[in-house]
């Protein structure tokens, strides 16, 4: 195996440990951004962001923002884990430049 | 590989398309200007996308099998994210939400998050393992992952049950929109609809659906931001109306001060736009989201979309550019409610009965419009229906107005005085979404039956040109049978769809997740979650809605998946404790699809 020699501990075993992890942190925001932040309506509701009450904002756009956010976070985390555990497929010689 | 010269010219192509369209919008202003008449504009632009559709159909028509199921898998992520999101977007959304918002206010909201936030779960959790096993269809993976054909039938079952009445409800709004737009007959309008839907798919398949997918993306992302981008700059001087109309829900609260206080509008029935809690809990609204978010990523026909990319990399990213072309235009829905519920509350509700806007009567004709508990046909019709209702003292009160939830989009070109080019863009742009989510579950309901049914249970000698005959064969029937199902207007359909978010979670999201994420998980422990969880949602829907039984907590049953999904987990992980581990074979293999490179599990379909 590899030089860790104990076993749990080879680059593809801690790369899907913290392939979990990072599904973990992804879907707690996203629990964040769909479930919590809707329960502070109201008082978000005093206040103001760009001409909005900013607990009907949060709801119709900013949590849908915060999604594309988070997407393309995990996305680029989730490639650099691959990469660094080489187990990424090899770059196409004439895309790959999308999101980044 | 061969490679795909469509995928590799994608992006000129669809530059083309898209100049082409504008050309030929600015076309139809000058022939209006002209004075051709509004039935001929109609015809001529509906027409032009059909031609449009058929003809990307027809230059991708294919005879390979893998062309046929996954598009050759060499779509780029950018091309799969705008067909995907097509697929996405229903009828429901582009022409039902907006009003669904208007009428719910706040409450309405839990439909953006869950029908974007699902996307989330889709990149994280499913997309890229499914596009690195290499599968064709959603039960062909449950079947290769738990060996046999228990979960691939009862995957079938839950493909068939999400989907059906799916695609009903698509074909069904193709009805309306053409008999409202064209003239024509609701059946003739469902017959041409899904015409045009076969001349796209028959041929060529996933490939087909794929590249017709992205034109008709183009053409429904720009109807639906054109009409309000000019209402927006006519009203707020600024085209943006995303961020335009934060004014319009201010002035729509203080309006609804000042129909309470003098009286137009009841305490009671008047919901107010910025307010939760006012059509549902806050116990509904976190169902409903949670319900959508998990449904979102269980629906087949979404899936499936996933496996056409050409590297498991694009098809995480192609689930993140899904999310961004969805977001166009869930980011705009509530600036058509907002405009609307303006428009009503500044001229409308308080105007005197001899002074409506005259959009009142054109909706009215259609019987989508009532005042007074009658359709608002004309002046005299209000007249005569608010003259029985007592307290009506010839002025319009909020509780008089009925407005039936598809005007708010459909009605809005004609609210800001725009050209009639404009409705027909819209009417257009309806029927994209439209045609292209009913192209992807006819699909799916046909490769199910052809890929699982046919060829891997009943004939699995079955050579490649037979296989796609049947695939044919039965994309036809399947769109017969909807056909003739649309065409008898069946009643509860439309209420129907919302359960289809909820049968899908229930059916499919515990035995994939766990079938990627957990190796223990075991055949038997997966086929009876599904059967758990599906059962269980579809009672509940079933028994709520029929049987007189009451709600659990209170939770309607549009958001039943809040029970089946964790009975279906439950039953799952359960299940599989009490029964023996998979085989080293099955765990290799599913250590193999959480690795990006190397060979598929399945190739050509074939494990």
């Amino acid at each position: 195996m590899t030089f860790h020699g104990k076993p749990g501990t080879s680059p593809l075993q801690r790369r899907w440990r913290r392939t979990i992890g990072l599904a973990l942190v992804t879907i707690a925001g996203l629990a964040v951004f769909a479930l919590v932040v809707p329960l502070f309506v109201g008082p978000l509701n005093a206040l103001r962001f760009a001409g909005f009450p900013l607990g009907y904002y949060m709801a119709a756009q900013g949590s849908l923002i915060a999604f594309l956010a988070l997407t393309v976070w995990f996305i680029r985390r989730q490639e650099r884990l691959d990469r660094d555990a080489g187990v990424a497929e090899p770059e196409p010689l004439d895309a790959g430049d999308e999101l980044r | 590989m061969r490679k795909d010269k469509l995928a590799s010219r994608a992006g000129q192509l669809y530059g083309t398309v898209a100049g082409l369209l504008a050309a030929f919008i600015a076309g139809l202003v000058v022939l209006e200007q002209i004075g051709v008449p509004q039935q001929v504009l109609g015809y001529l632009f509906v027409a032009a996308t059909f031609v449009l559709y058929a003809g990307i159909g027809i230059a991708s028509r294919t005879v390979h099998v893998t062309d046929y199921y996954v598009a050759g898998r060499q779509v780029p992520g950018v091309f799969n994210g705008m067909a995907t999101a097509a697929d996405w977007l229903s009828g429901a959304s582009f022409i039902g939400l907006a009003g669904t918002l208007y009428m719910l206010g706040f409450d309405g909201l839990a439909y953006l998050l869950g029908w974007t936030g699902g996307f989330v779960l889709v990149a994280v959790l499913i997309a890229p393992y499914l596009r690195k096993f290499g599968a064709f269809t959603l039960p062909d993976f449950l079947a290769v992952r738990f060996g046999g054909h228990a979960a691939r039938l009862t995957g079938v079952v839950v493909l068939f049950a999400c989907s059906f009445t799916y695609v009903v409800a698509q074909l069904y709004a193709t009805g309306l929109i053409a008999s409202r737009f064209l003239g024509i007959s609701f059946e003739t309008g469902v017959y041409v609809g899904l015409a045009i839907v076969l001349v796209c798919s028959l041929l060529g398949g996933m490939r087909s659906i794929t590249w017709t997918q992205v034109a008709q993306y183009l053409v429904l992302i720009v109807a639906f931001m054109l009409p309000v981008a000019i209402l927006s700059a006519q009203h707020f001087g600024m085209p943006l109306a995303q961020f335009a109309y934060g004014a319009a829900l201010e002035q729509i609260a203080a309006l609804e001060q000042q129909m309470l206080a003098s009286g137009l509008a009841d305490p009671d029935t008047l919901v107010r736009h910025l307010v939760p809690g006012e059509a549902l809990d806050p116990l509904n609204f976190a169902a409903l989201v949670v319900c959508l978010i998990v449904g979102t990523a269980s629906l087949p026909h979404l899936l499936m979309r996933f496996l056409t990319t050409s590297s498991v990399r694009d098809a995480r990213r192609s689930a993140g550019w899904t999310l961004f072309f969805v977001l166009l235009l869930y980011a705009t829905v509530p600036a058509y409610a907002a405009f609307a519920k303006l428009e009503v509350y500044q001229n409308v509700v308080g105007a005197s009965l001899q002074a409506l806007p005259d959009w009142i009567y054109t909706y009215g004709r259609l019987g989508l419009v009532e005042i007074c508990g009658a359709a608002a046909s004309s002046a005299d019709a209000v007249r005569a229906a608010c003259a029985a209702v007592p307290e009506s003292a010839g002025v319009l009160r909020l509780s008089d107005l009925a407005i039936d939830r598809d005007v708010i989009v459909l009605a809005l070109p004609e609210i800001a005085g725009l050209p009639y080019v404009i409705a027909v863009l819209v009417a257009a742009g309806g029927l994209a979404a439209t045609l292209s989510t009913a192209n992807g579950l006819l699909l799916a309901i046909a490769n199910a039956l052809g890929h699982d049914v046919y060829y891997r249970t009943l004939d699995s000698r079955a050579p490649a040109s037979r296989r796609l005959l049947v695939a044919r064969l039965l994309l036809l029937a399947a769109a017969a049978v909807a056909a003739i199902v649309t065409a008898s207007r069946p009643a509860d359909i439309l209420s129907m769809v919302a359960w289809a978010f909820s049968l899908a979670a229930s059916g499919f999201f515990p035995a994939l997740v766990l079938g990627i994420w957990w190796k223990r998980c075991t055949a038997a422990g997966a086929v009876c979650g599904m059967i758990a969880g599906f059962g269980l949602t579809l009672a509940y829907l079933l028994l709520t809605r029929y049987g007189g039984m009451g709600e659990w907590y209170g939770i309607q049953n549009t958001s039943a998946a809040i029970f089946g999904v964790p009975a279906g987990f439950a039953v799952a992980i359960l299940v599989s404790l009490v029964t023996r581990a998979p085989s080293r074979h099955v765990q290799a293999m599913v250590e193999e699809i959480r690795k990006p490179a190397g060979k598929p599990v399945m190739i050509d379909g074939a494990p």
